[in-house]
């Protein structure tokens, strides 16, 4: 009875897990999708609890979950320009999971029935281990890049050698894992087992020590699928299908965006995780004595003020600055005068996928507004004033064309080929990625020096000044 | 053009349900899922490996059907709905922290079961903050 019941749970639970990601195709929709999912969430976990085997410790149980709550909650509370990270951290979490579920049963297994560790079982669990403690230590670096926490380097670091290492430590752990699927009950299989699992650990860490800011988007991508991965490993384990479907959506899912994003990067997979952008930062070219033109506050209003297409391209540095209330209010500005406003949004602005739209959002632009690259890229030369808000790399035309540039062949929003360009930036530092920009230097692009939120603030006020109301 | 995009509906569909009879097929006189030492050794050979592959290829092609056609727009809060959703590894740890197992075994399991928990709690929540900021044109306040 109580078997017909867990499993009809969970197919009911899978059904209602892929419904919720179909709902999610259309901002109407998605909020459905969220209560698809917890009630399959609610479902499984009741129809796994109800299982004759787990009567024994409910205190446990009830303790974790409540101590998950606590956690949870404020977690779910950050600001949005701190999502990046608390995604990198549920990476983690997840990842952990996996990690030691697979721990404990595998010493389970060793302890009271070795002859369960069947090849295919032990795989498994070598799969899941590897997998789970890389992502778990590979999120809670990349959470600490993003969260800039001091003793965490920013600036990707590399050293000689580093991707022979890296590989090295993989295959080492490999091989290991392949040695105790064949021997899961030897006497120093438990000690090997451990091996394996402190070779990941330490490979979550040195994958993302050289990865930079820029890459985020990718690497959060790529984590999120290992952590699907480990949880369809779980699933093998225990021979249970809900997680394997569950995990494969997840698995999928980071495979798709990273895909997205290593298109809108024009790089691959092993590029992104073996190419540190590090490598690249000594090669710029110092070209140093071209010049920037600058605009005043009051130019910059007026010039806006005269447009009729206005194309807002926004980057990290909005988010940074906590800018995007003030481009709301400079948006509600320029709709005031009937002039059209649209947002550019580039797949890898920002430090994880959708992050810009995600910002506006909660600036309350309509999506209607927001388009992507490809859409808005035709537009472009009608456009009056381009206005780059913290953006850099995803506007350089050093991509289109300057095989030395290491963006070389990444598609760009073509703010270039606007009338006018307004670029917002917060120092004459280059980038993130360490290169030059030549579109500040172009002679369509006046330069507005400052932070994103104060200079936008600015324009806000010499707008509604200047039109008399308020 | 219209042919297509009945097809696109319609084929996650069929997947959906392909998946769903796959998982159903499990015969309902096997013992219950495997769980942690629960299984006597002699049924361990019996497990089903080829439909749990089965099954793990269907589910990714479903996966990538349909989150293929999630709006650019929402790609942060699917990422979050995702993570609440792959957190379902709490499954796992339940049977780990609530069955009669050694001591050390169920604080790996506790832990694992906060973990997840954690996940799922802000997964959801925080995916439902951030879709509730996406409004159309007319819906300011």
């Amino acid at each position: 009875m109580i078997v017909a019941f867990t499993q009809l749970s969970y197919v009911v639970a899978t059904a209602l897990f892929i419904l919720a990601l179909h709902w999610m195709n259309d901002p109407k929709t998605a909020r459905r999708g969220v209560y698809g999912g917890v009630a399959a969430m609610f479902l499984a976990i009741l129809a796994t609890w109800a299982q004759p085997q787990v009567i024994v410790h409910h205190v446990w149980i009830v303790i974790a979950i409540a101590l998950g709550f606590i956690v949870g909650w404020p977690l779910s509370r950050v600001p949005l320009t701190a999502v990046p990270q608390r995604t990198a951290l549920s990476h983690s979490f997840g990842g952990l999971a996996a990690g030691l579920v697979g721990t404990a049963e595998y010493f389970l297994w060793l302890g009271e029935a070795p002859v369960n560790l069947t090849p295919f079982r032990m795989t498994a669990i070598i799969a899941e281990i590897i997998l789970g403690y890389l992502t778990f230590t590979g999120s809670l670096m990349a959470a600490g890049k993003l969260q800039e926490i001091r003793w965490i380097p920013q600036r990707p670091v590399t050293f000689p050698l580093q991707n022979a290492l890296n590989i090295g430590l993989l295959l080492l752990a490999v091989i290991v894992g392949a040695a105790l699927v064949l021997n899961p009950a030897a006497p120093w299989s438990a000690t090997a087992f451990l091996v394996i699992i402190g070779l990941a650990l330490l490979f979550g860490v040195l994958l993302i020590i050289p990865i930079g800011g820029a890459d985020m988007p990718t690497v959060i991508s790529i984590l999120n699928a290992y952590a699907g991965l480990s949880a369809v490993a779980m699933g093998f384990v225990l021979d249970n299908k809900l997680l394997i479907t569950a995990g494969a959506l997840d698995g999928s899912s980071g495979l798709i965006l990273s895909v997205i994003m290593c298109k809108a990067m024009n790089r691959s997979f092993f590029n992104v995780l073996f190419g540190a952008f590090g490598k690249v930062e000594a090669v710029k070219a110092a070209s140093g004595q071209k010049v920037y033109k600058t605009e005043t506050i009051e130019g910059a209003a007026q010039l806006l003020e005269q447009a009729s297409l206005v194309v807002i391209v926004p980057g990290y540095g909005m988010a940074v600055a906590q800018a995007q209330h003030k481009v709301r209010e400079l948006y509600d500005q320029l709709k005031k005068r009937g002039i059209t406003v649209r947002f550019a949004i580039h797949p890898v602005a920002g430090r994880m996928p959708g992050h810009m739209n995600v910002l506006l959002a909660e600036a309350d632009i309509p999506y209607t507004d927001l388009v992507e690259m490809d859409e808005i890229n035709p537009d472009m030369p009608q456009c009056d004033v381009a206005l780059v808000v913290g953006a850099n790399d995803v506007v350089n035309p050093a991509a289109r064309y300057d095989k030395s540039s290491p963006i070389y062949g990444m598609p760009i929003i073509d703010a270039d080929k606007a009338r006018t360009v307004l670029a917002i930036k917060r120092s004459k530092n280059p980038g993130f990625a360490g290169i030059d920009n030549e579109l500040y230097f172009s002679d369509r692009t006046w330069m507005l020096f400052g932070d994103a939120k104060a200079v936008v603030g600015e324009l806000v006020k010499q707008l509604s000044g200047g039109s008399g109301m308020h | 053009m219209s042919g297509r995009q009945i097809a696109g509906r319609v084929v996650p569909l069929i997947g959906a349900v392909a998946a769903t009879v796959a998982l159903a097929q499990t015969p309902g006189d096997l013992p219950p899922p495997a769980t942690a030492g629960a299984l006597p050794a002699a049924e361990s050979a019996s497990l089903d490996y080829w439909s749990m592959l089965f099954v793990f290829m269907l589910a990714t092609f479903i996966g990538v059907g349909v989150i293929r056609r999630v709006s650019r727009l929402l790609h942060t809060p699917l990422m979050s709905l995702t993570n609440a959703i792959s957190a379902i590894a709490v499954v796992g740890s339940i049977i780990v922290t609530g069955s009669e197992h050694p001591l050390h075994i169920r604080i790996l399991g506790a832990i694992a079961l906060f973990a997840s928990t954690t996940n799922i709690v802000s997964g959801f929540l925080i995916t439902d903050r951030m879709l509730k900021m996406f409004k159309g044109d007319g819906g300011r306040k």
